[in-house]
């Protein structure tokens, strides 16, 4: 007993004193977003982009190019297939209408069709609605770290603040150094997993870094999941303010 | 000898008057029940048939695991040379293409944006080319603004839903959904007209249209979702079924790919077999108590009878009538009495039963919420079987009655008639 008490002594400062550098290690899991939220979002945006939904009988491409101002306005215009061709998208806030030129009508994406697939791929116009801003919409908290493709990363769980988002919980794993997620989980709030999105080819651009390929997976659906893949991205570059205007659907 | 018993029980109403009411009772009671649960069995079957299920239905593999989500990217494709096929190996059905999809109706205002949206479920049939549809489907009499496609680019919409929408026939309307391929379907629409089946889930938000219509707007050429297989005469034959669907799926045992066609009966599709077999036992349950319930009212009746006629029978046998005479006598008298109580009760069944059928009750505010193929109005149904199952509780309940009650007969001691007389 009087043996011990020593060696007590110093496992017990030992073990404070690790605790104490390690919690002075990990960053808060707010931070971790904010980082993340400095990559990804930026004042305004222009996006060339092709999507590659993998359905069970057939592989689509699906071409586009995105106007992105903030988090609440954006404007797409879809360039292939023939079929899809013209087709236009505005989100103002929390509103969204698209444009066929094969009916001449502009359509407000509301209600029922929220949850329903953009253009077949994994993506549901839901999501396309979410403002990306991670930090304005989730409580975070450090996990864990893990490695993805060799990355170390930060495993961070994220809460819902809001009752309005699509998915009550996340689970990201960050790029310790870059901070830009590799892989994401989306649950529904009974725990159920949603989606999953793997992010990769992270490549420096304009001081940021940015995804250029992000693969899609509704676990509720057939199919072998959507690749996003990002020809070009131009950060800040200037958008004519008619844009964002529902006039400019049918033009 | 049968003459005379019958004068004996005309001339003399106190021995068969109560027998005879209670079997008309018991028949009538009998025949009704069973047009009734007939009526309501056929109706949900023959609903089930034309909407949903097909006496027989070929879907992929892949589509009949999840069918409740619509998925046309696991629709049937080269569906022309299958219906070939088909009609050539099995002419005694009629084969036809069908297309089921989820769509979003969006009705727009003057400026072309929306003013009202809501969602339907489509059913695609071949209605321009054959007119073998829109008497399946029932259309004509389900039309209740406008009037038929006469035309692509023309459809009809559930009057429910067409009301919630704010929609007129004529008016133009745009349809979304999603293509074969997963693509966006879009596409505008005139209304030709509305319509009520008196079936709650087609009712609550159907959209009828031409199967050409269907194709085009869904990128599905010379594609379906289901292929349909309806006995011509409409009478829904399990075991012919079962025969057909094994034909078809052994021939194509060896084909292990998800988009393989394979045939469902009706009997397998939504827990229908196990609706037909509780059916079928619960009516089999039905008649069964009905002939123990009058078998026991007549065997008190016998014996009441029997003790009323304890005297009569006691002289004939006292005369020197033989026991098994008067047993048989009164076995005659009461095949009599069933044969005549069946024929009245089975009488005054039917002419119930034909009310109901031609009437019906209706019970759609119990269906409302259901999602089951009931239609609003049930009504019973006059079937061979009809005009003579009555007959069996009739007249062997009676039978059995008389029979029990009558083995008192043996049981008296000639010795001791006079005896029982002087008591």
């Amino acid at each position: 007993m009087h043996k011990a008490a020593p060696c007590a002594g110093i496992a017990f400062v030992v073990f404070s004193l690790w605790s104490a550098w390690g919690s002075a290690q990990i960053p808060s899991g707010d931070w971790i977003l904010e980082k993340v939220d400095e990559n990804l979002s930026s004042t305004n945006q222009v996006i060339v982009s092709k999507m590659v939904i993998h359905g069970r009988r057939e592989t689509r491409t699906v071409e586009a190019k995105s106007w992105i101002q903030g988090t609440e306005r954006s404007f797409t215009e879809y360039l292939a297939p023939a079929r899809e061709k013209g087709t236009k998208m505005l989100k103002l806030g929390d509103k969204l209408w698209m444009y066929s030129p094969a009916t001449d009508r502009t359509i407000q994406i509301a209600g029922h069709m929220l949850r329903q697939s953009v253009m077949g791929s994994d993506l549901s116009y839901e999501d396309m609605l979410e403002d990306p801003k991670l930090s304005k919409l989730y409580r975070a908290e450090v996990i864990g770290n893990e490695k993805v493709d060799d990355r170390d990363c930060w495993v961070v769980a994220l809460t819902a603040t809001s009752e309005t988002v699509a998915y009550y919980s996340r689970k990201l794993w960050v790029d310790k150094e870059r901070f830009v997620p590799l892989r994401e989980e989306l649950f529904a709030r009974s725990g159920k997993l949603l989606k999953r999105v793997e992010l990769k080819e992270v490549r420096r651009i304009q001081g940021r870094w940015y995804p250029m390929r992000i693969w899609f997976k509704d676990m509720l659906k057939t199919g072998e999941g959507t690749e996003f893949v990002v020809e070009s991205v131009e950060f800040d570059q200037p958008i004519p303010e008619h844009l964002f205007s529902k006039a400019s659907l049918r033009r | 000898m049968i003459r005379f018993l019958i004068k004996g029980l005309v001339r003399d109403p106190s021995r068969s008057l109560f027998p005879f009411l209670i079997v008309t009772l018991g028949v009538m009671l009998t025949v009704f029940l069973h047009g009734w649960l007939g009526g309501v069995m056929h109706d949900f079957l023959d609903t089930s048939a034309r909407f949903s299920t097909g006496h027989v239905r070929v879907v992929t593999r892949a589509y009949a695991e999840r069918e409740d989500q619509f998925p046309n990217d696991l629709a049937l494709v080269d569906v022309g040379e299958l219906l070939r096929e088909l009609r050539q190996a099995e002419p005694e059905l009629e084969w036809v293409a069908r297309i089921r999809f989820a769509t979003l109706v969006d009705v727009p205002d003057e400026e072309g944006e929306t003013r009202a949206q809501g969602p339907a479920v489509g059913l695609a049939a071949d209605l321009l080319s054959s007119s073998n549809e829109l008497r399946t489907l029932n259309v004509p009499k389900a039309l209740v603004r406008g009037e038929v496609p006469r035309s692509g680019g023309y459809v009809l919409l559930s009057e429910d839903l067409a009301q919630r929408l704010g929609l007129a026939p004529g008016d133009r309307f745009t349809l979304i959904s999603s293509t074969m391929y997963g693509g966006m379907a879009i596409g505008n629409f005139v209304l030709a007209g509305t319509v009520r089946f008196g079936v709650g889930p087609v009712d609550r938000g159907a959209l009828l249209m031409d199967l050409a219509d269907a194709r085009q707007l869904l990128d599905m050429e010379d594609a379906a979702s289901e292929i349909f297989g309806l006995f011509r005469n409409r009478v829904y034959r399990d075991a012919q079924a079962v025969a057909v669907a094994e034909r078809f799926n052994r021939s194509r045992q060896s084909d292990n790919d998800d988009f393989a066609p394979v045939m469902l009966t009706l009997g397998q599709q939504q827990g229908l077999g196990e609706y037909l077999d509780y059916v079928e036992t619960f009516s089999g349950i039905m008649v069964f108590v009905f002939v123990m319930a009058m078998s026991l009212v007549l065997w008190n009746a016998g014996l009441l009878g029997g003790l009323r006629r304890h005297g009569e029978v006691g002289v004939r046998l006292a005369i020197g009538e033989d026991k098994g005479h008067v047993y048989r006598s009164m076995l005659a008298e009461s095949v009599c009495i069933g044969i005549a109580g069946s024929v009245t009760g089975t009488l005054l069944g039917l002419a119930i039963v034909y009310v109901l059928q031609v009437k019906g009750i209706d019970m759609g505010r119990f269906f409302k919420g259901s999602s089951l193929m009931i239609p609003g109005i049930v009504r019973a149904r006059i079937t061979p079987a009809t005009c003579y199952l009555g007959f069996i509780p009739g007249l062997f309940s009676t039978l059995l009655g008389t029979a029990l009650s009558g083995i008192r007969i043996y049981k008296r001691n000639t010795a001791q008639l006079f005896k029982e007389f002087e008591g």
